[in-house]
């Protein structure tokens, strides 16, 4: 099981608590992640990446053991303790606007 | 008794105001969807239970909401609950996918349209601004988005295709956006002809189809706009919104950027009718619902200043279809007033007499039972209201 953190308001569009947990077999990417996490929460499909393009919608970014994952490929695992579960994913939305 | 439901969205969540026929004390529920941009929630007048929201944010795009019960449970339409995923294992969610059509069936695909530098820009969709159920089936509901296109859900809202016939006319490449982002914010069906589509683009002009929106024309011929390089061209008019009585469906009337505007051939042709109003700057433009001459604007002071002029806030009606206009002032503030009234932040109900309803950036919603002739708020202090609309119930 992989922990994932998502921001209040995908939190409320999911009908979930602050943090969630997904199965996923072999390795735990961006990709395999999201995946998951729109396979079981259909709800959030196109909110955290593009419907089409699958690419990263701008003002969210993926952190994992204090490192930003954002720009790196979608295939590129994460580090072995978000896929141990002993540190969670965090999807954060940017600090801007109101 | 009949009663009124009013359905607002606000820059932060959604409300429902509700009353009984005499519309003086009010229920209000919400915040629906609360932290969100709710830009538009529309019942169908097929089904009042029925009603559609567009939920919207920058940070995490579009959702579709659906209520089958007047707005007290909601549902993403493309996920019921219970049911997560489709054949296959795929994750659904297409409730929410407005993808712009690119197919060889309806022409050559057309991917880019003028920027505000004027080059050309790629088309992107960034949100629903209005959606206009159909008035005979509540599963089929129109959608305008910006960048600026129309599509249309025939499922409930689960599935949306563009009708790409309006984009692809041929004046596409000349639509820019106005200060608000190129938006499609006002759909208007014509219940005798159901091959009679109105839109309304900022900054494109307003449209017609005659065949179901297959086919579509430019219908701006006399509009006039000082502000764009041919002030008489056959697109590029910022439009703020359209309004017409359903008895009436040749005669539209129109808030442009500047200029009230009527019509009374389907489009074919505009004349002015602002008159004696003090400036004819503004947003939203209503017609009162049982006397197709009766009609409603809130002047704004200018395009740089977006606020009633002198802080006083008047509704101005025309009982003429236009030029002789008064001010409605009974019950709204009449200084230090400051707010602005949205495109799509005005409605009217059907009863006898007829309602009217506006909300403010400053959140209020007010309310007319007489027709305008007396407001008083309904709610005060809700988020920036960016739409105000009416049901009427049995």
């Amino acid at each position: 099981m992989i922990r994932v953190v998502l921001p209040g308001h995908l939190r409320a569009l999911a009908r979930v608590g602050p943090e969630i947990q997904l199965h996923i077999e072999g390795p735990v990417t961006q990709r395999s992640v999201l995946d998951a996490l729109e396979a079981q929460y259909p709800m959030l499909r196109g909110t955290i990446r593009d419907h089409v393009t699958q690419e990263r919608r701008p003002f969210l970014r993926f952190f994992a053991c204090a490192e930003d994952y954002s720009l790196e490929p979608p295939d590129t695992p994460f580090p072995d303790a978000v896929a141990s579960g002993a540190e969670p994913l965090l999807i954060i939305g940017a600090i801007a606007g109101g | 008794m009949s009663g009124v439901r009013v359905l607002v969205g606000t820059r932060k969540g959604a409300f429902v105001l509700t009353s009984d026929g005499k519309r003086q004390k009010w229920d209000v529920s919400g915040p629906h969807f609360a932290g969100w941009e709710m830009y538009h929630l529309k019942g169908s007048s097929a089904d009042p239970n029925r009603i559609y929201a567009s939920q919207t944010s920058g940070w995490f795009g579009q959702i579709i909401q659906r209520s089958d019960d007047g707005g007290k449970t909601w549902t993403q339409p493309g996920t019921p609950p219970g049911e997560q995923t489709g054949p296959g294992g795929m994750p659904k969610g297409e409730s929410n996918k407005f993808v712009y059509d690119t197919s060889a069936e309806t022409g050559k695909p057309l991917t880019t349209h003028q920027f505000y530098d004027g080059k050309q820009h790629p088309w992107e969709f960034k949100r629903v601004w209005h959606l206009e159920p159909s008035s005979t089936d509540p599963d089929t509901v129109y959608a305008g988005v910006e960048d600026a296109a129309l599509f249309r859900s025939t499922d409930g809202g689960k599935n949306w295709k563009e009708l790409a016939g309006l984009r692809g006319h041929g004046t596409g490449p000349r639509w820019q956006p106005g200060a608000g982002g190129m938006c499609l914010h006002t759909i208007i069906l014509d219940r005798k002809d159901p091959k009679r589509i109105y839109i309304a683009i900022s900054a494109a002009g307003a449209f017609r189809t005659d065949d179901g929106g297959n086919t579509w024309k430019p219908i701006n011929k006399g509009l006039y706009s000082q502000y764009i390089p041919e002030p008489a061209a056959e697109v590029g008019h910022c439009v703020h919104h359209v309004a017409m009585h359903t008895s009436r469906p040749n005669v539209l009337f129109m808030q442009k950027h500047w200029d009230v505007m009527r019509s009374d051939n389907a489009g074919d042709l505009w004349k002015e009718v602002s008159g004696n109003l003090p400036t004819d700057f503004g947003f939203v433009i209503d017609v009162h619902a049982h006397e197709p001459e009766t009609i409603y604007v809130v002047p704004i002071k200018s395009d740089g200043e977006h606020f009633p002029l002198e802080g006083k806030l008047r509704v101005y009606r025309s009982k003429s279809g236009g030029n002789e206009w008064e001010a409605l002032t009974k019950g709204l503030p009449q200084k230090d007033c400051y707010v602005n009234v949205l495109r799509d932040a005005m409605a009217v109900d059907s009863l006898d007499k007829c309602g009217v309803y506006f909300g403010t950036t400053g959140g209020q919603v007010y309310g007319s039972a007489d027709a305008g002739d007396s407001w008083s708020p309904i709610v005060e202090h809700l988020p920036a209201v960016l739409s105000v609309e009416v049901q009427t119930l049995p």
